[in-house]
């Protein structure tokens, strides 16, 4: 098995969360060849709330799959807590994710017909934690999310909002140190936004979660201590 | 990691319920077909050799004529006297033994009559095939020696000759003797060929010879050998000795036949073992379908869930982990398939053993090898699809609609 890469310093060092160094991400050949990142350099620093924001091909979504270490540069750098996630494999980035990194996407993602509860705690199954563990913990993270009163039922028999909860608590139940969130309030109504967007904002502020979303709604970006706005491949205003 | 990927995969058939069951039901019935195929067979199998064992333990027949079969079967001379004294003088590893000597023919008594087989045996004869006197005596040293004509019959003879009346000490009439009844024998049963071994009247050989055939001759001798294993040694000893005696030059066909029954119990169950093994075969040709039923459901299951692939992936699950998941899930597939047909398959052959009054013999070693072969397809069909799905690359598999 792949051993996990160890990022440089404690919890609490100095180094950013995520920094790029003139990442290129060049899909296709030739003629066809689209540049996704131009050589963009950007810095996240621990306990910042950023929200990402560009039109659909300006590379925010390049971005946050390679934030997320799900994807590779082409060229330049991509160092996670000082890691360089470029000369990792598949399965240490694996590692890195499941060990540093929360994710929620737009459309929830939780298993059909799988309780709340069991949703919450698959992180944790990845994570070798012993059943009785998991399930405190699960249970503590929909606590934090308002939804422990909902942990036996079905995603079927949950609203949209609450749902998004449950991600939510799925993503911070391993106290990852990078919560990544794809459009997370783009299946919801105006009210379920401002909860979830809320939450977002608590878990940011009070338990110091470093916090990545994108968005391309300027209400929800506001949210943010940081707007970064990419167009065409590169960064056009929110760098440090 | 492992359990926890197994309760994960029960609860992913269980989701599925209705299509899971359809899935297994091909590992069912391929299994359930192997485990009835071989059970029945097991039984018939024991049964010849039961059957076959109550003709006599350990017995071998010599008997004159050639062994071929068909229909130009050679008579030879009978045997006399002397051949039977050499055997017992020179043959060792016998245990018992008897001349005998046959007629079918009909007895009368009253104005009853019944068509048996009448033979005339030494003292041998009882303990080489097992007959035991149920009530009555057994023949006095002076009877057999001087041919005084009493005689021992079946079940089946008492029957049909003496019905609801004791019959020691009446008298029955074979050709024109009259003769003493003074035992009647225990019930035999049916032979493994289907002989009634309870229709038979017993009488001293010598009576026999004297008053009913009219000469020496004996038309057959049983041996019964001391154990199982020397079988073979005393039949080749019989053979040569005969062969001897019966001036019987080296390539030519012998006029006499020595039958081993331990010979005929092994063809027939050889004949039931191919017999297995064909059915068998057949029945693994359904595990095959099973196995290509199970890969044809876990591609469509990796498809559909090709969101969850992505979202375990993104939450940090190894490739190998998500190969693992699938591949266990297969294997729990064809796991309960083998354990319902195995289920399926005792229960029928039970119910087949049953109505043909075969004994039920569960073959440890069959269930067993069911369980691993349905493991075996499990893995085997299962490889495919959950390689497909660990190779799903994150990113595309999380923006699969």
């Amino acid at each position: 098995m792949a051993e996990l890469p160890r990022p440089e310093g404690g919890p609490n060092a100095a180094f950013p969360i995520v920094e790029f160094r003139r990442v290129e991400k060049i899909y296709g050949e030739g003629e066809s060849e689209v540049r996704a990142l131009d050589g963009v350099d950007m810095r996240i620093d621990p306990g910042e709330f950023v929200s990402i924001m560009g039109s659909s091909g300006s590379g925010k979504s390049t971005a946050m799959n390679m934030i997320g270490c799900l994807d590779v540069p082409t060229s330049g750098a991509y160092l996670f807590r000082g890691v360089n996630v470029c000369n990792l494999d598949q399965d240490q980035r694996a590692l890195l994710r499941r060990h540093f990194i929360g994710f929620v996407f737009q459309g929830f993602n939780l298993l059909a017909r799988t309780t709340a509860l069991e949703n919450v705690e698959l992180p944790l199954i990845y994570r070798r934690v012993p059943a009785e563990e998991r399930r405190r913990r699960a249970l503590k993270a929909l606590d934090l999310v308002g939804l422990s009163s909902r942990a036996g039922h079905t995603s079927a028999k949950l609203s949209g909002g609450q749902q998004q909860r449950v991600a939510i608590a799925r993503a911070l139940v391993t106290e990852p140190s990078l919560l990544l969130a794809d459009e997370p309030t783009g299946n919801l109504d105006t009210a379920r936004k401002a909860e979830i967007m809320e939450l977002m904002v608590q878990l940011n502020r009070e338990h110091g979660i470093t916090v990545v979303m994108v968005t391309h709604e300027p209400d929800m970006a506001e949210y943010g201590t940081r707007t970064i706005v990419f167009r065409d491949g590169k960064i056009i205003s929110g760098n440090h | 990691m492992l359990w926890a990927t197994l309760i994960m995969s029960l609860r992913e058939v269980r989701k599925n319920a209705l299509r899971s069951f359809l899935t297994m039901l091909g590992i069912m019935i391929g299994v359930g077909a192997v485990i009835a195929m071989v059970t029945i067979g097991e039984g018939a199998t024991q049964k010849v050799r039961s059957d076959v064992g109550a003709l006599g333990e350990n017995m071998l027949v010599v008997s004159p004529g050639a062994a071929r079969r068909g229909p130009e079967r050679t008579a030879g001379n009978p045997f006399q006297k002397d051949d039977v004294e050499a055997i017992e003088r020179e043959v060792t590893g016998i245990k018992a033994l008897s001349p005998t000597a046959q007629s079918n023919t009909t007895v009368v008594v009253g104005n009853q009559n019944w068509p048996t087989s009448v033979i005339g045996v030494d003292e041998g004869y009882f303990e080489v095939r097992g007959y035991k006197i149920e009530m009555g005596r057994s023949f006095s040293e002076v009877e057999a020696a001087s041919g005084t004509p009493v005689c021992i019959i079946g079940k089946t003879v008492r029957d049909n000759l003496f019905p609801g009346t004791m019959p020691m000490g009446q008298r029955i009439r074979v050709k024109q003797v009259s003769c003493l009844v003074v035992g009647l024998l225990a019930s035999k049963g049916q032979a493994a060929m289907g002989g009634d071994q309870d229709d038979v009247v017993l009488m001293p050989l010598r009576a026999f010879q004297r008053r009913i055939a009219g000469n020496n001759n004996i038309s057959s001798v049983y041996l019964q050998v001391e154990q199982a294993e020397l079988t073979s040694s005393v039949q080749a000893q019989v053979e040569d000795l005969m062969r001897e005696r019966r001036r019987i030059q080296p390539g030519a066909v012998d006029d006499f036949n020595v039958r081993n029954m331990q010979e005929i119990a092994d063809t027939m169950s050889s004949v039931t073992a191919s017999m297995t093994g064909l059915l068998g075969g057949i029945a693994a040709v359904s595990l095959l379908v099973g196995g290509i039923g199970i890969m044809n459901i876990m591609l469509v299951s990796v498809t559909e869930r090709t969101r969850e692939v992505g979202t375990r992936l993104a939450i940090g699950a190894l490739a190998s982990e998500v190969l693992l998941q699938f591949l266990v899930e297969a294997v729990v597939l064809a796991l309960l398939g083998g354990i319902l047909g195995i289920l399926f398959g005792l229960s029928l052959s039970y119910a087949a053993t049953q109505s043909l009054s075969l004994p039920f013999v569960i073959s440890p070693g069959t269930v067993a090898g069911a369980f691993a072969f349905s493991a075996a397809v499990g893995v085997i069909f299962g490889y495919l699809p959950a390689r497909k799905a660990a190779r799903l690359n994150p990113i595309e598999a999380l923006r699969h609609e």
